[in-house]
């Protein structure tokens, strides 16, 4: 018995390739092509068509047998994005149907274009074409369009070795035994953290280091989008934390509260790392954590 | 000139899927409603529009002719074109004044490949095709080079759909989701229309549809040579059809693409009263090679039927709408 319903494939193939003769003009364009050269045409009216026509569009009069060297830049006119290309696509990645007008041309050649990513994609882009390996002649020796060079990217890297002694080394001690260490000024009674030796308002002396609550209270703070390895996520939180008893605020990591709900005033406390991990660091604190207390009015 | 009228028109309904149907069988209900209608059982030329590639084999046209009794010999021609071109060679051979009668007909059953691929093979072969650029990526390119809102675009799209589902030969079709570009319908369909020049017309109708005009143009194949954000050879064809002689009260656009029916009513100068493509056109059902001729049926239709004394049917044919007819049909 027949299946049902009754389906058959039907597939429509030149095996190997239909074979066409490409004339003069096409021919050239091919022919210049597999060179890695573009060329155009062009018309009695002095204008250049590329890919080369063998009659003007606008005429219908024959080309004249002048041939320029046009490109290999271009500039992008009209682009559409394909986002899924299909089997028959120059290139498998994602990319732009593009009308390019080449340098020198006064027609635009249709091609594919492919950006560093979708967003680079924009009318008024320059960009140039890839070539394939080894042309043979043929529209797809040029792989495919890329943008034209804009920038670089410089590495930057320096290792240094940093030595924590005087003022800094006293409070990292402290910091290591859990504690905030400020200090303050003999003449103008100002206290200040990290702790330190001078007072920077009005040079007087900080002989003696105090040991400050690690709460406070948010001054201001900024919420930054950008991915940083100390931060635990993103969006994270840097926030200016006036410790109790302190004069001038520390800036510090605000977490265990969604960014959009940090606030002036809000009071915090540190969260400090196991004992068993510190360090003589500021790793020692994961960041500041709101207490619940009620926000404090901010002169 | 001859007055020739359109005094029949019949269409399949369209489905969205392959029934199973062979073309003469898809043909053959079509072709008796119009011998039906106006009572003729043969024709002085007959014309029809269709595409090799739709079905992929070669001659696909010949085995067509099954549905239409060819024998004894008819004069038949085909163009391998939608089949409004079709009735423009009918048209033409009416002229000559010495038969009275034409049948018309095109159909396509794009169920049976990848319509965005199969277009592919209408490019050029030595800088098109090659490059696999298909269907809706030069649709696509012509969106973006006319860069209308999303708004507008989408409205069209619903618009369409809407009318079509009023539409009984039309798809039912659901409105769209996303905001990509949306594509024409898979759809398997056919048509017919008969031409009759001078008295017969009267004899054959109470109310032919009279072609006042009729024109195409055709633009630049290579997509880089034209400025595709705006039809030239539509507008062309509009003027040279005289679309702009008299009120227009309903345009039937040969649009696959919501953008393309923003060019054509630029290049027709088509103004806000006109209403444009009540039957939901081409994104509520497209059987290609007959969308154009069912164009022309739907405007002349409204005219057998009273509806409209002044309507406009457009054909489009090659890519982004390389090519248009227009035709200007009055009671
Ligand atoms: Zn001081």
């Amino acid at each position: 018995m027949p299946s049902d319903p009754l389906v058959a494939q039907h597939v429509l193939e030149f095996p190997g390739g239909y074979t066409r003769s490409t004339g003069p003009v096409v021919g050239r364009f091919l022919t210049e092509l597999r060179e890695r050269r573009i060329v155009g045409v062009r018309t009695g009216e002095g204008r250049v068509l590329v890919p080369p026509l063998e009659y003007d569009p606008a005429t219908g009069d024959p080309v004249t047998d002048e041939y320029v060297e046009v490109g290999p830049a271009g500039t992008v006119t009209t682009w559409t994005w394909v986002g899924e290309p299909l089997g028959a696509h120059p290139v498998d990645v994602p990319f732009a149907w593009a009308l390019i007008a080449l340098d020198g041309a006064d027609t635009a050649l249709v091609h594919a274009v492919v950006p560093e990513h979708p967003k680079a994609m924009r009318t008024g882009m320059r960009v140039r074409p890839v070539w394939r390996e080894r042309p043979t002649g043929h529209i797809t020796d040029i792989r495919h369009f890329a943008p034209e060079v804009t920038r670089i990217v410089s590495p930057v890297r320096a290792e240094y070795r940093l030595r924590a002694g005087g003022s800094l080394g006293v409070f990292l001690a402290g910091v290591e035994r859990g504690v905030l260490l400020g200090g303050r000024c003999e003449r103008c009674a100002k206290v200040y953290v990290p702790y330190r030796t001078f007072c920077p308002e009005c040079g007087g002396p900080i002989p003696d280091t105090l040991e400050l609550p690690d709460t406070g209270t948010i001054t201001t703070f900024a919420i930054n989008n950008l991915p940083d390895p100390r931060a635990p996520e993103v969006p994270f939180v840097s926030a200016y934390i006036l410790l109790d008893g302190a004069d001038l605020p520390m800036i510090a990591l605000v977490a265990g509260v969604p960014a959009h709900e940090v606030r002036q005033g809000m009071r915090v406390r540190a969260v400090w790392v196991p004992e068993s991990e510190r360090t003589a660091s500021m790793a020692n604190i994961r960041w500041f954590a709101p207490t619940g207390e009620p926000d404090v009015e901010l002169s | 000139m001859r007055d020739v009228a359109i005094v029949a028109f019949a269409q399949t309904r369209h489905t969205g899927h392959d029934t199973g149907l062979s073309e003469p069988e898809l043909i053959l209900p079509v072709i008796n409603e119009v011998k039906e209608r106006t009572g003729l059982t043969r024709f002085g030329f007959t014309c029809s529009g269709s595409c090799d590639y739709l079905a992929g084999a070669p001659f696909s046209f010949v085995s067509a002719l099954d549905a239409l009794a060819a024998w004894p010999p008819i004069s038949e021609s085909h163009v391998e074109m939608d089949a409004a071109w079709a009735l423009y060679e009918a048209w033409v051979r009416l002229q000559h004044g010495d038969i009275d009668s034409a049948l018309v007909y095109g159909f396509g059953k794009t169920s049976l490949g990848d319509l965005r691929t199969i277009m592919t093979l209408q490019l050029d072969p030595y800088y098109l095709a090659p490059l696999g650029l298909d269907q809706l990526s030069y649709a696509g390119l012509q969106a973006a080079a006319l860069g209308a809102e999303r708004e507008e675009l989408d409205e069209i799209v619903r618009r369409s759909r809407a009318d079509g589902r009023a539409n009984p030969y039309a798809l039912d079709l659901p409105d769209p989701e996303g905001d990509g570009l949306v594509a024409p319908p898979v759809t398997d369909g056919a048509a017919a229309v008969v031409l009759a020049a001078g008295d017969l017309a009267g004899r054959l109708t109470s109310s032919p549809a009279y072609i006042r005009g009729l024109a195409h143009r055709i633009e630049p194949h290579y997509l880089g040579m034209r400025d595709l954000a705006r039809s030239v050879s539509a507008a062309d064809a509009a003027r040279a059809a005289g679309v702009g002689k008299g009120p227009v009260e309903v345009a039937e656009l040969h649009a696959q693409f919501a953008h393309e029916e923003i060019i054509l009513r630029e290049a027709l100068e088509l103004t806000g009263d006109t209403v444009v493509n009540p039957s939901g056109g081409p994104l509520a059902a497209n059987p290609v090679m007959a969308t154009g001729l069912i164009r022309i049926g739907e405007a002349a239709a409204r005219i057998l039927d009273g509806r409209n004394h002044r309507t406009v049917a457009h054909a489009a044919g090659g890519p982004c709408l390389q090519h248009n007819l227009v035709t200007v049909l009055e009671g």
